[in-house]
């Protein structure tokens, strides 16, 4: 393994991790993301020479601060750099790559996404379509079944409620309705969780409506690092995957290898190690659980930090190893707390992990209600820093 | 009159493809005053994007291969010329004005005609202009045509009888869906709602696929996933039929889309009735279609009911060809029942959806002879007699059938002996789907995705349990 180098994350006031370098140089050919079995081995295993990165070991905390600079080079981009860093690099490499979706094109995408891509690719490859988000993600669906790879940009993840329709009766099922003759390559991405006073339409959690359709595979982006290697390997996967990108994310900086690498769709990442407890988080509510690790580490507790990543299906191997070691877990998540994330993956590890637990699971997530506009409320809705670590006081009594 | 609009289009087609001028790529400045910018000149690599800047409203095309770039400057089609004191631009082109308050009345003074090639007596009408078919081509379309009918005869009657489900008959649509798939290639691709199994049974899928699929069974493609006449199959280009009503409509768009990118002889074709024009999809995808250019052909069949909803209840506009204009999208509207009008509307169809890179709208008028499905009885919402009518003095195979006897292509001795046969061959393959065993029990976890993960391996492997365990609590017939 590579000497671990070095990132700094932008103001949201996490921790810096380090990262492995990638594994191998890059090659021309696209390869197939398998999904994967429960593996026997470390997370590690999966080297078989494909370009899957090392699922991201961190130093501790306080290590990790002091690295100077990486020795190997690499280069520093915001994480909408990033996403359309991997974009570009997959349509490079493959011409059935394309882009649907509003304002895609020419404007470059709400959040700058695809900025500069129509110009690359033609207007063809990068199209802008009318307003109605059922019928452009339909238009992906059989495009895909005819031999594409789109990657379909919901402006908002609220508005690919319109698409539900597509996405569940199509997309996650006519693989296996047409007994496997049509296959749907598809990426569904785009911006959701609360942003700044978006208002309720615009701070939807789609992970939530999402998770139960069968065929779909969820993956949730919170780095540079990570948002680059997801999209890879989303777009390279031949199932249908939607990608969750975070409205307040977009601007995080972080160095990134210039090695072309991937990130495993069904692999968690392990944020901070730790012995106390095990806190499971993703998207941006990682960096709400990093702020609170800090405080919690001046008090003397050791947070074990997993960003989970993959939301369909879980990382049920790295968040067992996590739970026997530690033996209570704390979930952190914007999702409501009726029918989210929380609620199925505390299902799960009571399904799989039950001796394992010394205390009940706690799940901290956003109350029922629609996201309100007006900032104060809004957040008392988004889970905080200090409730986090009153609920890690809490479990580890 | 349906042969001159013929006529008249293809003139139209001339004078844009004359005017489709090569400058227009990447033009130089423009020097007019009251342009906003320079136009950027084309990126390397990269197909021209044409910016073209009227007044102080800028347009964008597809550059170069779009018939609709050319038309940015042409004369408004009823050629009222407008004069520029009169007129006044807005963003999408320039519009004259009238002092007058007037409203667009809500329908035409007269219901748009229908081409028609065969009177009701199956002898052409004299001056229509058609495709011409060969004595081969024309004996197929009508061999097809009867076996569709036995086929949805016998099927219906097998799940009557308990040994299939569910069945969908496209009685009185025979000529529909035969023909259109005559006019079509191989290469084309279908992408269906159900009422057309027609197009697949043209392209070559045999009675016992057909049989197979109703039944469910190991050799079926959809590995028995799927409800009867849920049909599909790949290597045909036919997309598996997806229950939801016009859910097909922006998938045909995609595909289209993926041929242009390709830039194959090909289009695609997609089939809905007129129920299916009141989904929101529908209307999405027309609206894409024409704003990408994409060569799609959107076929109607308008049969006059949706289950019990008569066309009267489900829209009030002039039928559904109308709509085209709406979206910008040439139409045409067909005698839905008369096999050489409709192979003639196809063929042209695809012709100009290819050679333009243009979607276009057919209608075909026809009626739902049979049920909606073995789940209806339509004798509760409509007049016996009426079915009577169209089952008997407008069916669509018995006028074709004159047609082709009155060229002395067919017999009524080779008639007989066809529908004995098709009937023969038929049982045949109920039979034998009936007994082939139905897919294992693996099939149910197998193509959600691509691997099976590991939670539906442990799901695979507790339903085995149970199985084992209990085993009487399940069917004998499905291998574990």
């Amino acid at each position: 393994m590579a000497a671990a180098a070095s990132s700094a994350l932008h103001a949201v006031g996490a921790v810096a991790s380090a990262k492995p370098r990638s594994a191998a140089p890059a090659v021309a050919r696209r390869r197939s993301v398998r999904v994967a079995a429960a593996a026997k081995g470390g997370p590690g295993s999966s080297g078989r020479g494909r370009m899957v990165a090392r699922s991201a070991v961190a130093a501790k905390a306080d290590e990790a601060a002091a690295a100077a600079g990486s020795k190997s080079g690499g280069h520093e981009l915001l994480l909408f750099e990033a996403l359309r860093e991997a974009l570009i690099e997959e349509m490079n490499l493959d011409p059935t790559v394309c882009v649907i979706g509003e304002d895609v094109g020419h404007y470059g995408g709400s959040y700058k996404v695809t900025k500069g891509l129509a110009e690359m690719f033609g207007d063809l490859r990068v199209l802008d379509t009318p307003i109605a988000e059922n019928s452009f993600t339909g238009m992906g669906v059989g495009a895909a079944m005819k031999g594409l790879r789109p990657v379909v940009e919901g402006m908002n993840m609220g508005f690919l409620l319109l698409a539900y329709n597509q996405i569940s009766n199509n997309c996650g099922m006519l693989h296996y309705t047409s007994g496997g003759q049509f296959k749907i390559p598809i990426v569904i991405r785009g911006p959701g969780g609360v942003g700044r006073q978006l208002g309720a339409e615009h701070s939807q959690r789609l992970e939530s409506y999402f998770q139960s359709i069968p065929g779909l595979q969820m993956v949730a982006c919170s780095t540079p690092y990570n948002a680059k290697g997801l999209m890879k390997a989303a777009i390279r996967s031949e199932n249908p995957v939607v990608l969750f990108e975070h409205v307040l994310l977009y601007n995080l900086k972080e160095k990134i290898p210039d090695e072309e690498y991937i990130c495993c769709l069904e692999e968690a990442e392990m944020v901070r190690p730790g012995e106390h407890v095990t806190i499971l988080t993703y998207s941006r509510m990682r960096y709400h659980v990093m702020q609170a690790a800090k405080t919690l580490v001046n008090k003397g507790y050791d947070p074990e930090v997993i960003d989970i990543r993959s939301l369909k299906p879980f990382d049920l191997h790295t968040i067992g190893n996590s739970i026997k070691k530690t033996h209570r877990v704390l979930i952190v998540e914007e999702c409501m707390r009726t029918g989210g994330i929380g609620a199925s993956l505390r299902s799960a590890i009571i399904d799989n992990f039950w001796d394992y637990l010394d205390a009940p699971i706690m799940c901290l997530s956003s109350q029922d209600v629609p996201t309100p506009y007006a900032s104060t409320l809004e957040d008392a809705t988004v889970v905080q820093p200090a409730q986090i670590v009153a609920a890690v006081e809490q479990i580890c009594q | 009159m349906a042969a001159l609009w013929l006529a008249r289009a293809s003139s139209q087609l001339a004078r844009r493809a004359a005017r489709r001028l090569p400058a227009r790529h990447g033009s130089g400045e423009p020097t007019s005053p009251w342009f906003l910018g320079v136009v950027p000149p084309p990126a390397l690599g990269s197909p021209a994007v044409e910016k073209s800047r009227r007044g102080f409203c800028s347009v964008r095309r597809f550059a170069g291969e779009s018939s609709a770039a050319a038309a940015v400057d042409e004369e408004p089609e009823n050629g009222f010329v407008a004069s520029d004191q009169q007129a006044v631009d807005f963003p999408g082109g320039k519009v004259s004005f009238v002092a007058e308050m007037n409203f667009l009345p809500d329908s035409m003074k007269e219901r748009i005609n229908c081409y028609r090639v065969l009177d009701d007596d199956g002898r052409t009408i004299s001056g229509s202009r058609f495709q011409e078919v060969s004595k081969e081509l024309a004996l197929k379309m009508y061999t097809e045509m009867v076996t569709l009918q036995i086929m949805d005869t016998i099927f219906y009657e097998a799940q009557r009888q308990g040994r299939i489900s569910f069945y969908l008959t496209s009685n009185g649509e025979e000529a529909i869906n035969i023909a259109s798939a005559a006019a079509l290639g191989m290469d084309d691709i279908v992408l269906p709602q159900y009422r057309e199994p027609g197009v697949l049974l043209w392209r070559g899928f045999t009675l016992q696929e057909f049989a197979n699929q109703c039944f469910g069974n190991k050799l079926d493609y959809g590995k028995g996933r799927q409800m009867p006449i849920h049909y599909g199959s790949n290597r045909l280009n036919y997309f598996t039929v997806s229950s939801p009503i016009a859910t097909q409509l922006p998938h045909a768009v995609g595909a289209a889309y993926s041929l242009k990118m390709d830039k194959k002889d090909a289009c695609a074709i997609t089939y809905f009735g007129d129920g299916g024009t009141s989904e929101g999809d529908f209307h999405a995808a027309l609206n894409f279609a024409a704003v990408m250019e994409a060569p799609v052909i959107f076929f109607c069949r308008n049969n006059g009911w949706a289950i019990s909803t008569p066309t009267t209840e489900q829209f009030r506009s002039d039928g559904v060809v109308i709509r085209g204009q709406a979206y910008g999208i040439r139409g045409i509207r067909v005698d839905g029942n008369d096999a050489l009008a409709v192979y003639s509307a196809v063929h042209a169809a695809r012709e100009m959806a290819i050679t333009e890179g243009r979607p276009i709208l057919v209608e075909a008028l026809t009626y739902r002879v049979g049920h909606h499905s073995t789940s209806d009885d339509s004798t509760k919402y409509r007049p016996v007699d009426e079915i009577e009518h169209w089952r008997t003095e407008r069916d669509p195979i018995s006028r074709y059938r004159k047609w082709v006897q009155g060229n002395d292509w067919w017999s009524d001795a080779e008639e007989s002996e066809l529908r004995s046969r098709v009937r023969k061959e038929l049982l045949q393959a109920i039979q034998a789907a009936e007994r082939m065993p139905k897919p294992p029990v693996t099939e149910l976890f197998t193509d959600v995705y691509d691997k099976i993960p590991s939670n539906l391996r442990e799901q695979e492997q507790f339903l085995r349990d149970t199985i084992m365990k209990h085993p009487a609590d399940y069917p004998t017939d499905v291998p574990v």
